[in-house]
């Protein structure tokens, strides 16, 4: 299915631009007139995805976070987050419920189940060495579905 | 993010202002347990008001301040959790921790604003 609307999105893996990031898929993701949880939903796995590239991807480095949203015509929005970073060696793994390997921040290792949790599906291909693709696709009912 | 303390003997209330995410949290962890460990807390309060976003990095914070107040032999309780932070705390089992909206008990010092109320 072809897009009605698409944005690009660089910027360097700093923390400080979790907020930016997630705040501009949110600003773009506006034109469906999303309830307050759908932009609620968008805006907290955005935030994991990225927090993923900056924490884990980048780790000892700063590097810069990929993402692209486009719009179907089918009211789907589809978020592509990437990084150039250290890529995962074991998706699998990395995508249970509670497996982190930076304990010692605090990470509850939740990062891809809220992300499963939150959109309609999650899809990630990683290469070690060389980089993650974390795919989110959503469908927005909007305000007008009365959800 | 920032967060306003407020200590009486044992009591502690931390309100937490603006979202919680990545960026933020170290600090916010560090404010708070400085805070407990500086004084005789034994009853610690997270009010979620004036939250407006929460990532997995506020499990993070909520899980480490469970452990801390275990250790110390005291109580966490969350307060004020709007639906949209709930529904990613629920997603982690915090409220099998049972500090969700876990009603205040009697508190010693009266003086404290009327809280405990969750949506």
């Amino acid at each position: 299915m072809k897009p009605v609307n698409r944005m690009k999105l660089q910027f360097e893996g700093r923390s400080v631009n979790e907020g930016f990031s997630r705040t501009a898929v949110a600003a773009f993701l506006a034109q469906l007139d999303p309830t307050v949880e759908e932009v609620s939903d968008v805006k907290t796995a955005v935030s994991e995805a990225v927090t993923n590239c900056i924490v884990h991807a980048y780790r000892d480095t700063l590097g810069t976070v990929y993402i692209t949203a486009g719009i179907l015509p089918d009211n789907r929005v589809v978020i592509q987050i990437r990084d150039r970073g250290c890529g995962i060696p074991d998706v699998k793994q990395a995508m249970e419920p509670l497996f982190t390997t930076a304990p010692e921040e605090e990470r509850a290792g939740l990062g891809f189940a809220v992300m499963e949790s939150l959109m309609d599906r999650v899809r990630v291909t990683s290469h070690p060495g060389k980089g993650t693709c974390v795919t989110l696709t959503k469908r927005i009912r909007g305000k007008e579905a009365g959800a | 993010m920032a967060v306003q303390i407020e200590v009486a003997g044992e009591w502690m209330t931390a309100r937490l202002v603006g979202e919680i995410d990545h960026h933020g949290a170290r600090e916010l962890r560090e404010a708070i347990d400085s805070a407990v460990l500086a004084g005789q807390v034994r009853e610690l309060e997270l009010d979620f008001r004036d939250v407006s976003f929460m990532d997995s990095s506020g499990i993070g914070l909520v899980m480490g301040r469970y452990k801390l107040m275990q250790e110390l032999g005291g109580h966490l309780r969350l307060v004020n959790v709007a639906g949209h932070l709930k529904k990613v705390m629920i997603l982690a089992g915090l409220d099998r921790l049972a500090v969700l909206d876990r009603p205040a008990p009697a508190k010693k010092q009266p003086e404290q604003t009327g809280e405990g109320g969750v949506q």
